[in-house]
């Protein structure tokens, strides 16, 4: 198949096209508006099926590009520039298969202003999608920062009890990111312009992974550390993750699926598309302490999840866990690694993602998350037991499912490339169980102690819509994982040839946490 | 190796049973769910006699290959099926004994709310089991074995609102913390598979070509002529142990044994199917299987022994002064496996394996059998409150003296050829780190014969022999025996653990079957010379241990056989000892103090509630406050409005840019 005439912008652009005509239809029509919505999200998840059937795995760079002028101001140059890889396809996927999900999960959960909410998903579609494809780093600048606006609203408007604390503390956090991360892109661009001796200062991705232009230096490491740390926090790694309890727990249902599964994915792909190929020597003298970070967020996190006493804090902090394995595979740099990291981006929005739906299923019966409050709900509501389970074990990477092809990979790169790195990581899987187990049995096993509890509903139609494609897809990517790792591996190659190379062509001076890392945790030599 | 295009119909049929049950199963009779469930299970055996009988008269494996599962780094990975003689032996014994164990579980089950449940978590075990012994690669064994993992917890918390009874009538624990604590266990065992699994990818990876470094297959032509040059005996042994970590969480040996006894909280047929005949001895199959690695090195060989060994004796003293007819036994089944561990830690493969095979059949009969008590005794487990039960219920009686009999190691049952055949093997072994370490392996798996056979028959009297005790109990209701469906499966089994043994004869008898039939599928030690014991000395040894199992029975049978005082007078005799055993060594509640408990409060005191939320978040919090003070002097500008707040964020941002951007420029 090929791809349709500017397919990428249509997807980007379609669910603006949508909250247009949510935004013209008359505000009681809330079932309408829901529809328009839904139906809008549904028709962008179809124009990007066909990036996925036409897209060719043996081709390398990108493909489907779109890129013209588009501003140009005192020697400032920004283009509309869009174009996919193997990395990106499976994320612009994750975000239109999941946007649906969401919108039919919320139809009965909100009953108040239906027009902003759903007008405000749709444009966060647009905004995850841009920010996915833009290949000019201004134009992914501004979708990154589009993304915030909705989110700041979902939250604030539609959120709980402490909305107002929690809205402040997301953004405070991401803005305090993103402020670096402009200044760090503007320094690249301006190092770049110096570099070329071009006349113009442009953003163009495509040419600063093409040129080897940074010395290896302070400036490249600021700038590392810069991007590093504005995706740190959007992803967010230990110790940048406090935001993210708070903004889950007074999200609603919806909110918390997309933060969890979409939007805490930008961190990571930001880390893959730019601070990981742009600063080759930063890179080889940080990765190992950022690996480090990874793997205290992975037991931490895991260990914090455990004793939490609220289901969406527990699944928040498992988010922190789950993202340290992402992060850990993206830093230790090998096939394993980076290609399980991408595959576990997938499976922590899709896993997740149902365990915040799953809870939200309980919230909007009983009205709280407290664990204690529940308690041999399986009696009560067996295929909601059935739907959860599955959840829970997608999480806990049970192999047959999508989970095991994210840890597998990551564990197995980990250990590769440091094996006291996959030790300690694996003790992850052990915790994984722990506190996933331990939560089910107390929510969904045992005698059902209280009386409210006896009368809840099972599934309804809805629901169960909402449930049966994400683990349909759970099951079809843990059963056949193999396309989805074909169409990362040119991409990823790529990036490690390139990675290998220029790190091949420069002295780098070693750190002194390098020597004492290598010998507290020796790296593997063939 | 040869390709057939069947042997993906083993694990599927159970498979499509289990969706079957769980779809069409709330609309059917029980009896129906269950022969459903029965038929699929008996399609699996049918399919792997075939498989057998092939394998018989072709003298070579079989293989299918379905689809390439996923490539990546090098590494490829087939979903792809073995049959060789050794997973032919498995999956006999697993789908065979399936079978009957879901025929019994029909009228086991009938009465429970939710038989389709039940079948289907059954039928999705002997899958998930079918796979573990089946997968021509490690990755898709461990899908199996993390399967039958959350089959085993999902069945010993079937009744997830129960909990279990304690001897004497109090509640104990809860069935489905006892399913999680089965799982929990058994990951910690996987995380010691997996890190196996790495270890042996990053070493043998440059040395395969077209990157199927799990393969059986090719792992095995790897080492065939001894370690490949460039790789350490070290790394071997490391690969070795590690493996032998996730066996000790599937096979309970020590120290990770301790969530079998309490997995006694299932169904009694999930207790004679997993946690007895099947799902516990894939340790003992992955260590077979594997047995190319452990040939090669004397010090992991030396570790499954001596660890086997010692849960051997471990598990029963334990076994000794247990009061729950199922806890007895699941003690002697950690026990037994233990056995099984010295014959494959010792690299006598077919001892092992035998000792599997006889095992499943004798230990699934007393499983069963103790299901038809607790039936016909209304749901009541404990032997001080039964006795007497031989006349009311004759055929769950000799069925079950039947598996006793064997189990304690009599000739001609089938108990005595593979437990002797093992302590023959250890008596023989010689290990060049610990020279002595097979005849004090011996000693010790003599010693637990002794103890096995006391045990049983102490579990014998108390249950069908003696006064009834159980008059109180059962408030003028009587025990009574089973429908057949349940005393059918007894009869085959007790006629399997009767005869079985013959197989496996003592090579001064006549020809050892079994041992020729798996010789093609096991790696052999090189024979050591200079080191043979005589016909005479076997003879001896042989007798030796009769006589030892025959004075277990007989000092049994004088302490129970009369009345009730007797046992509570040993009691008496040695209160301090009985404690210790009765409470099981205090592990769990070791286990508890010295890691469960801690965890969990320094996950909640320190690094919650004092590192995430004061230190971390305070320094955050702190960070606002400090801009706050500071707002205080430009007081007119707090209006408590979000927006002003967001406008002076982006404010601040584009001067902070603007100074970045003016410095830079100046650096031009």
């Amino acid at each position: 198949m090929n791809y349709l005439p500017s397919i990428l912008s249509t997807v980007v652009f379609l669910p603006l096209l949508g909250t247009v005509l949510v935004v013209a239809l008359p505000s009681r029509e809330k079932n309408l508006l829901r529809a328009v919505a839904l139906l809008t999200s549904l028709a962008t998840f179809a124009a990007s099926l066909n990036l996925w059937f036409a897209f060719d795995p043996a081709a390398s760079g990108f493909q489907a590009v779109e890129r013209f002028w588009w501003l140009w101001v005192f020697g400032v140059q920004v283009d509309y520039h869009l174009g996919v890889d193997g990395i990106s396809l499976l994320l612009v996927l994750l975000t239109t298969f999941i946007t649906p999900v969401v919108i039919l999960s919320s139809w009965h959960a909100i009953e108040d202003k239906v027009k902003g909410y759903h007008a405000c998903f749709l444009v966060l579609e647009t905004a995850m999608l841009g920010t996915f494809l833009a290949l000019d780093m201004v134009l992914f600048y501004i979708f990154w920062e589009a993304m915030l606006l909705p989110m700041y609203f979902i939250i604030g408007v539609w959120g709980g009890p402490r909305r107002l604390y929690a809205t402040i503390k997301f953004v405070l956090f991401t803005m305090a990111g993103s402020v670096l991360m402009l200044a760090a892109l503007i320094w690249l661009a301006i190092s770049f312009k110096q570099f070329t001796g071009n006349p113009t200062l442009t953003f163009n991705l495509l040419e600063f992974y093409a040129t080897d232009f940074l010395r290896p230096g302070t400036a490249q490491s600021l700038m590392f550390l810069a991007f590093t740390l504005a995706f740190a926090i959007k992803v967010p790694m230990f110790p940048f993750h406090t935001w993210l309890p708070d903004a889950h727990v007074e999200a609603p249902t919806a909110g918390s699926v997309i933060l969890a599964g979409v939007l805490l994915k930008m961190g990571t792909y930001g880390l893959l598309r730019f601070a990981i190929p742009l600063f080759p020597h930063a890179l080889h003298q940080f990765a190992p302490a950022i690996c480090i970070l990874a793997l205290v967020g992975i037991v931490y996190g895991a260990l914090v999840a455990m004793v939490q006493p609220d289901l969406k804090k527990l699944v928040a902090y498992s988010s922190v866990s789950h993202l340290g394995f992402v992060v850990l595979g993206l830093f230790v740099l090998n096939d394993f690694g980076l290609r399980g990291a991408i595959y576990q981006m997938l499976n922590h929005g899709l896993s997740t993602g149902l365990l915040f739906l799953a809870v939200g299923v309980v919230y909007e019966r009983r009205h709280t998350r407290q664990i204690e409050d529940f308690g041999g709900l399986a009696r009560v509501m067996p295929m909601f037991a059935v739907g959860f389970m599955i959840a829970t074990l997608s999480s806990i990477g049970l192999p047959g499912l999508n989970g095991f092809w994210g840890e597998f990979p990551i564990l197995l790169g980990a250990f590769a490339a440091r094996p006291v790195f996959g030790i300690i990581a694996a003790t992850g899987v052990i915790l994984g169980a722990v506190y996933m187990l331990w939560m089910f049995r107390r929510v969904m096993f045992g005698p059902l102690t209280r009386p409210e509890n006896e009368v809840l509903r099972d599934l309804s139609p809805r629901e169960i819509a909402v449930f049966v494609p994400m683990i349909v897809v759970m099951f079809w990517m843990g059963l056949f994982p193999k396309p989805f790792f074909d169409v990362m591996e040119k991409s990823v190659a790529e990036v490690l040839a390139r990675h290998e190379q220029r790190l091949g062509q420069a002295e780098v001076p070693r750190l002194e946490i390098q020597a004492v890392l290598d010998s507290l945790a020796p790296a593997r030599k063939n | 190796m040869h390709s057939v295009s069947y042997l993906q119909y083993i694990p599927l049929f159970p498979l499509l049973g289990a969706l079957l049950c769980a779809v069409l199963g709330p609309r059917l009779k029980p009896a129906a769910v269950g022969a459903l469930a029965t038929v699929m299970v008996g399609a699996s055996f049918a399919v792997s006699v075939a498989a057998f009988f092939e394998v018989r008269s072709g003298h070579q494996a079989l293989q299918t290959v379905l689809y390439t599962w996923n490539a990546l780094g090098g590494l490829t990975v087939d979903v792809g099926f073995l049959f060789d003689q050794l997973s032919a032996v498995m999956a006999l014994v697993v789908t065979g004994v399936s079978t009957l164990i879901h025929l019994y579980s029909i009228g086991y089950i009938a009465h429970d709310r939710s038989p389709w449940r039940f079948f289907s978590y059954l039928n999705l075990f002997v899958f998930s089991m079918a796979l573990l012994i089946l997968g021509n690669n490690l990755l898709v064994m461990f899908v199996g074995w993390e399967g039958v993992g959350l089959c085993s917890y999902l069945l010993i918390g079937f009744w997830y609102d129960g909990w279990m009874k304690e001897p004497g009538g109090q509640r104990g624990m809860a069935n489905s913390v006892a399913g999680m604590k089965a799982f929990v266990v058994n990951r910690i065992g996987d995380f010691g598979f997996l890190l196996a699994i790495f270890l042996i990818v990053v070493t043998f990876l440059p040395k395969v070509a077209d990157g199927r470094v799990l393969d059986f297959a090719v792992l095995r032509a790897l080492m065939e002529g001894g370690i490949p040059s460039g790789i350490g005996l070290g790394i071997i042994t490391t690969i070795c142990l590690l493996l032998f970590v996730g066996a000790t969480g599937k096979s309970a040996q020590l120290p990770l044994y301790v969530w079998l006894p309490d997995a006694m909280a299932g169904p009694t047929p999930v207790s004679a199917l997993i946690h007895a005949a099947t799902m516990v001895t894939a340790g003992v199959y992955m260590v077979a299987r594997m047995s190319f690695f452990y040939i090669q090195s004397p010090t992991a060989q030396l570790v499954v022994a001596g660890v086997g060994a010692a849960t051997a004796l471990f598990a029963a003293t334990i076994g000794l002064v247990q009061r729950d007819i199922k806890k007895v036994l699941a003690y002697s089944t950690v026990s037994q496996l233990g056995y099984m561990f010295i014959g494959v830690g010792m690299c006598a493969y077919s001892a092992g394996v035998f000792h599997l095979t006889t095992h499943a059949f004798f230990k699934a009969l007393l499983f069963l059998g103790a299901g038809s008590v607790i039936h016909g005794m209304h749901e009541e487990q404990d032997i001080y409150r039964m006795g007497g039960l031989k006349k009311y219920m004759p055929l769950t009686y000799w069925t079950f003296l039947v598996a006793t009999i064997a189990i304690a190691g009599i000739w001609p049952f089938a108990g005595f050829f593979s437990k002797d055949e093992i302590l023959w093997q250890a008596f023989n072994y010689h290990n060049e780190v610990f020279p002595e370490a097979g005849r004090v392996i011996w000693a010790v798996g003599l010693t637990g014969a002794l103890l096995t056979a006391f045990y049983m028959f102490r579990l014998v009297a108390l249950t069908f022999w003696g006064p009834e005790r159980f008059h109180e109990v059962l408030h003028g209701k009587h025990p009574h025996e089973s429908p057949w469906t349940m005393t059918l499966p007894l009869t085959v089994l007790a006629v399997l653990s009767f005869g079985a043994g013959w197989l496996a004869m003592p090579h001064i008898w006549g020809p050892n079957l079994f041992h020729h039939w798996l010789e093609p599928a096991v790696a052999a030690l090189p024979p050591v010379g200079g080191h043979h014991s005589g016909p005479g000395l076997e003879w001896g040894l042989m007798i030796l241990s009769m006589g030892i199992a025959g004075l277990g029975i007989a000092s049994a049978m004088g302490f129970y056989r009369q009345d009730a005082p007797l046992p509570t007078r040993m009691k008496a005799a040695f209160p301090g000892l009985y404690r210790v055993l009765y409470q099981k060594y205090y592990v769990d509640e070791l286990y508890d103090t010295a890691v469960i408990r801690p965890l969990v409060s320094v996950s909640r005191g320190f690094l919650w509630k004092f590192f995430d939320v004061n230190v971390i978040d305070g320094t955050v919090n702190g960070l606002a406050s400090a801009v706050r003070l500071c707002g205080m002097a430009l007081r007119r500008l707090q209006t408590g409005l979000v927006h002003t707040y967001a406008y002076f964020i982006v404010l601040g941002a584009l001067a902070f840019v603007f100074y970045v951007m003016m410095m830079l420029s100046k650096g031009l």
